[in-house]
């Protein structure tokens, strides 16, 4: 049962000697200042920290954003392990490459959280949940979180209906001058059997149109090893049945109009095959349940600017996402359990805005869906779903102070094959924000925002077999959030940018529907916590220095919880809900000097309950992990190469974000990266 | 300098708060003990209490209840058995005692465990996956599994002697005689479901025969009159559950009460049963107890609550008579997910305490002397 495999012993040493190859024969080898490029990287990198900063200093919301090189700084492989570096959010981790990776902001739940993938959301009206483990960093420019909404006006309805948005934006591909094609080529590889290649593709068709097109393998063992001790058992085991094989490809035309609009069209495709490893409990250490995937979809979007009064965007997606689950231990007479699943959305949005006056803009947006869920379950119910999305919004704006509420409208119709739909829905919620800069020579910012809104009882919470229930209610949030930013810049200071954000929220949930995983990952059961009052305090730090050629970003995030279960008459009144923490942080510190860079991460959640009752047999410990990374760039005959190399969980401290779901311990990544023309 | 000192001062305030914070370790989860009212000395020791633990949660536990101390010992497997890894496991299923071992099976973590019955130090495992019941007949310990088969234990060995293939999905057992019957439910296939018990010969470890009774049978209890009890889950949506008597010299059904039952105890010339059933009207579950006299067949009035703390009960889930007192233990599962409540009645009905058990307080079984 205990076995270690002399095979993954040696490929975790194989990797430590990588390590220390790369970094301490390589190195040295290579360094060959490039300063013009790095002078240029550097530009461009303040540039975007000013832009960052200056979106963040300016919200009325809270913002969180990671990009560009910050982004690719961080010891993440896709986009789950990213989030985890923001404040105020909740990562509900499977653990392994494969495993489900959830956003949970703010103790909201995850189903409060609308995902953007270039401003359309990744709908799924089947669990309302968004793996963010499938979307690799590879393609990823920036990934920005807003509690609360994003305070543009020009943006679909969906945009405006969701508790918290994030967004995630993929690379437009940009050419140097006289060029008009590049490549990239990248390989990841390290533990858990990892190998993954991807290959970019930019092309300029002509000064106004261009084409990316991008594509990456992820094939791993994901084989770690993990440890449960109670000091006096001490057993370390090789988790099993946690290999995935996926294939991306994406493709996106970008082009802009002689009117200067702009219009993208996008298709994207995501394929796999993965083992679903199960919960490890005593004498069970190995499953053979198995799980396929294939998202596709195509999207476009055009954005008119010809007109500096109005100004339109229109959105237009088509998905299809099919998921298979396999468990040969379930075994009928039509042999073993084998569901399938496919989803099917069609999306349309239209959005204007107009400039009424220099201070006053005004906003429609309109947004249709329809989605339908096929899946070869008995007595399945056949669910298809029509949103009608209405948000009008207005904004009045002033150098120092702006004010902007929208109102949307939800019209929700269900149809089903089998049994009963859940009834007609109508909808009516606002939002208001606002944000006054007090002082004209202080960048000091106060904001406050509230938002009422809900989320709709999911296909599965509805309709499915024996646990959906279709007279369901919607759930309900109400958030109040007030917060300052403070940002200042140095001239001539080893201290170059210093910004401070903080917020102190208050929200409620109410008729909140919980899921909790059973026998698998893919089977629920349906739980009503009925209420939860989360009072919550958020702070992120950032601070930037130069000192002479060294350039050093440090950065702290902390968040103090309490999401407490207020459900009337319960037995738990008054206790932390499952899972959040009343204490987590985060701490980055990079350091960048010539073609070096180096990063430290530190994160830590605090001790949580799996359960509702906050008892001893239901205790979580704390975890925090220790990443580094080193990072080395040059280039030689026009090729631009990088070589990063990773270590995490530096202190090999084993643990669990879902109760016996292991992580891995210490593990090693290095990527190499070639751009060229 | 000042700043480059004062970017080494954060650093190492940080690092080093970071680096030596630890977690406490979590050791060996100690048993609680509650003092309840003692039964007295009688013939009972105490009563064993088996808490499923929701599926995947690894949080199977087990209480004792002490008949002469009154002390509810909660948790207690984990304090006996500090080396099993990951303690006792995911979602304990049954609980026997047979000579001087106490009987678990451990469904989601595919084993029984054989522990000594006054310690509960485990003593030995068999490992049987998808396990359900365990019942005993002249040292042998005979175990349903979900692949279809009875697992034949010798209690001394602790070595399977042979599988008996019975129906699809096998759960409650019940010895009558030479003959163990077997309630086959076919669960996994909803759209056909086993509708039949197996007939066991055990001086040949072979089924012998199938009675047809109906679908989805769980619970299987025998009488002292010759008689079986056996519930019918039905199919959780048209079909309801179902009480059937079936008379084991003719092996057929006898009678069929037309009352929903999910789980049932008899003790001497009784027959208790709880209920609960969902109704899609009132979008809740719908309680009762019920009260047969075996000897009869006949339904007894006003259940066997009777001071009206039913009330109290979100989801009756166990049931146990004491085979002295005739008192009447019940479980309340909750939601799953919180820790549920065990309850004593007296014979009359009244309530005489309740007490916090682990989640999903589910099976029970009598120490006796």
């Amino acid at each position: 049962m205990f076995r270690f495999l002399h095979a993954f012993k040696g490929v975790k040493y194989y990797l430590f000697v990588s390590f220390i190859l790369w970094t301490s024969i390589l190195v040295p080898k290579f360094a060959l200042a490039q300063t013009d490029s790095l002078k240029a990287n550097n530009l461009k990198e303040i540039k975007i920290t000013q832009k960052r900063s200056s979106l963040q200093n300016l919200s009325p919301t809270p913002l969180q954003i990671l990009n560009g090189t910050a982004l690719k700084k961080l010891n993440s492989l896709s986009v789950a392990d990213a989030i985890r570096y923001f404040s105020g959010v909740q990562l509900k981790d499977y653990g392994g490459i494969g495993g489900l990776k959830t956003i949970n902001v703010r103790s909201m739940g995850t189903n409060h959280t609308a995902v953007f993938y270039d401003g359309v959301q990744l709908g799924n009206a089947q669990n309302g949940q968004v793996d963010l483990g499938k979307f690799s960093l590879d393609n990823i420019e920036e990934i920005s979180l807003y509690s609360g909404q994003k305070s543009e006006l020009l943006m679909p309805a969906k945009a405006f209906a969701s508790a918290s948005s994030l967004y995630l934006k993929s690379i437009v591909p940009t050419f140097e001058a006289n060029q008009n094609r590049n490549f990239r080529i990248a390989l990841k590889t390290g533990s858990f059997g990892l190998i993954d290649p991807s290959v970019t593709y930019n092309q300029r068709l002509n000064h106004k149109l261009s084409v990316s097109l991008n594509a990456e393998l992820i094939n791993a063992n994901g084989k770690y090893k993990y440890r449960y001790t109670n000091s006096v058992y001490d057993t370390t085991v090789v988790r099993h049945n946690a290999d995935i094989f996926a294939k991306r490809i994406e493709g996106g035309l970008y082009g802009t109009t002689a009117d200067s609009s702009i219009w993208q069209l996008k298709l994207y495709n995501y394929n796999s095959e993965r083992g679903v490893p199960g919960a490890i409990v005593a004498n069970r250490f190995e499953f053979p349940q198995r799980q396929w995937d294939d998202n596709f979809f195509v999207q476009s979007s055009y954005q008119n600017n010809f007109n500096k009064k109005l100004q339109f965007l229109v959105n237009a997606k088509y998905a299809y996402d099919f998921t298979r689950y396999l468990d040969p231990e379930r075994v009928s007479l039509s042999g073993a359990l084998d569901n399938r699943y496919a989803h099917q959305e069609l999306y349309l949005s239209f959005a204007s805005q107009y400039h009424l006056t220099k201070y006053w803009d005004l906003s429609l947006s309109t947004d249709y869906t329809f989605q339908k869920l096929d899946a070869n379950l008995e007595n399945f119910a056949y669910p298809e779903r029509q949103t009608g999305l209405i948000a009008f919004a207005t904004k009045l704006s002033w150098q120092r102070f702006s004010i902007q509420g929208n109102i949307l409208t939800t019209l929700v119709a269900d149809r089903v094959k089998n049994n009963s739909p859940a009834g007609d829905k109508a909808e009516y919620t606002p939002t208001l924000m606002a944000s006054w800069q007090p002082f004209a020579k202080d960048n000091l910012r106060l904001r406050a925002f509230y938002k009422s809104i809900f989320r709709m009882p999911t296909f599965n919470d509805l309709y499915y077999t024996f646990i959906g229930n279709s007279k369901l209610n919607p759930e309900y949030t109400t958030q109040y959030d007030f917060g300052f930013t403070y940002s200042k810049s140095f001239e001539r200071k080893r201290l170059t940018n210093i910004s401070i954000q903080a917020d102190a929220y208050y929200s409620a949930v109410r008729d909140k529907i919980i899921a909790i995983p059973t026998l698998t990952l893919f089977r629920w059961t349906m739980v009503n916590l009925g209420k939860v009052e989360v009072k919550g305090l958020e702070t992120n730090i950032q601070s930037n220095w130069v000192i002479d050629q060294v350039q050093v970003i440090a950065k702290a995030n902390y968040t103090y919880e309490r999401a407490l279960d207020v459900t009337p008459r319960s037995e738990v009144f008054g206790q932390q809900i499952p899972y959040i923490p009343i204490n987590s942080g985060s701490i980055t510190f990079g350091v960048d000097y010539k073609n070096f860079g180096f990063n430290y991460s530190y994160i830590y959640t605090g001790e949580r309950y799996s359960q509702k009752a906050n008892i001893p047999v239901n205790y979580v410990e704390p975890w925090y992990t220790h990443d580094l990374a080193l990072r080395y760039s040059f280039t030689v005959a026009k090729i631009n190469y990088s070589i990063a190399t990773e270590m995490n969980n530096v202190f090999n401290q084993y643990y669990d974000v879902v109760l016996n779901y292991p992580m891995p311990g210490r593990n090693f990544r290095i990527t190499l990266i070639t751009k060229f023309n | 300098m000042k700043k480059s000192l004062s970017i080494k001062l954060i650093t190492a305030v940080c690092l080093s708060t970071i680096l030596w914070s630890c977690r406490k370790d979590k050791g060996v989860t100690p048993e609680e003990q509650i003092q309840l009212p003692g039964q007295g000395i009688t013939a009972v020791n105490g009563l064993y209490v088996l808490n499923e633990g929701n599926w995947g949660s690894n949080k199977s536990s087990i209480d004792y209840y002490d008949y002469a101390t009154g002390v509810y010992r909660r948790n207690i497997y984990g304090q006996a058995n500090p080396g099993a890894t990951l303690g006792l496991g995911d979602v304990g299923n049954d609980i026997k005692i047979y000579g001087s071992k106490l009987y678990v099976i451990v469904n989601g973590s595919g084993k029984l465990e054989i522990l000594d019955v006054k310690t509960a130090k485990k003593l030995s495992q068999v490992d049987i996956s998808n396990c359900r019941y365990v019942t005993f007949h002249k040292n042998k310990a005979y175990v349903t599994a979900y692949d279809g088969y009875v697992a034949v234990i010798d209690t001394a060995s602790y070595k399977i002697d042979a599988k008996i293939t019975v129906g699809r999905q096998p759960e409650e057992m019940a010895v009558v005689g030479e003959k163990l019957y077997v309630a086959n439910s076919g669960g996994y296939s909803s759209s056909n479901y086993e509708r039949t018990l197996s007939v066991i010969d055990l001086a040949t470890n072979k089924e012998a025969k199938r009675i047809d009774v109906a679908i989805n049978l769980h619970r299987l209890k025998a009488d002292q009159y010759g008689d079986l009890y056996v519930t019918s889950r039905g199919n959780y949506g048209d079909i309801k559950s179902n009480l059937y008597v079936i008379d084991t010299k003719t092996e057929a059904v006898k009678k069929k009460f037309d009352i929903e039952a999910s789980n049932l105890v008899i003790d001497k010339d009784f027959a208790y049963i709880i209920s609960t059933a969902w109704s899609n009207t009132t979008m809740s579950t719908v309680v009762s107890y019920s009260k047969i006299n075996v000897k009869d067949e006949s339904i007894a009035a006003g259940g066997f609550i009777t001071d009206g703390t039913q009330k109290e009960i979100v989801m009756p889930y166990g049931i146990a008579v004491d085979p002295i007192s005739s008192d009447i233990y019940i479980t309340d599962a909750k939601d799953y997910v919180t820790p549920g409540t065990l309850y004593l009645f007296d014979k009359t009905g009244k309530k005489k305490f309740s007490v916090a058990t682990g989640d999903i307080p589910a099976h029970l079984v009598f120490y006796t002397k």
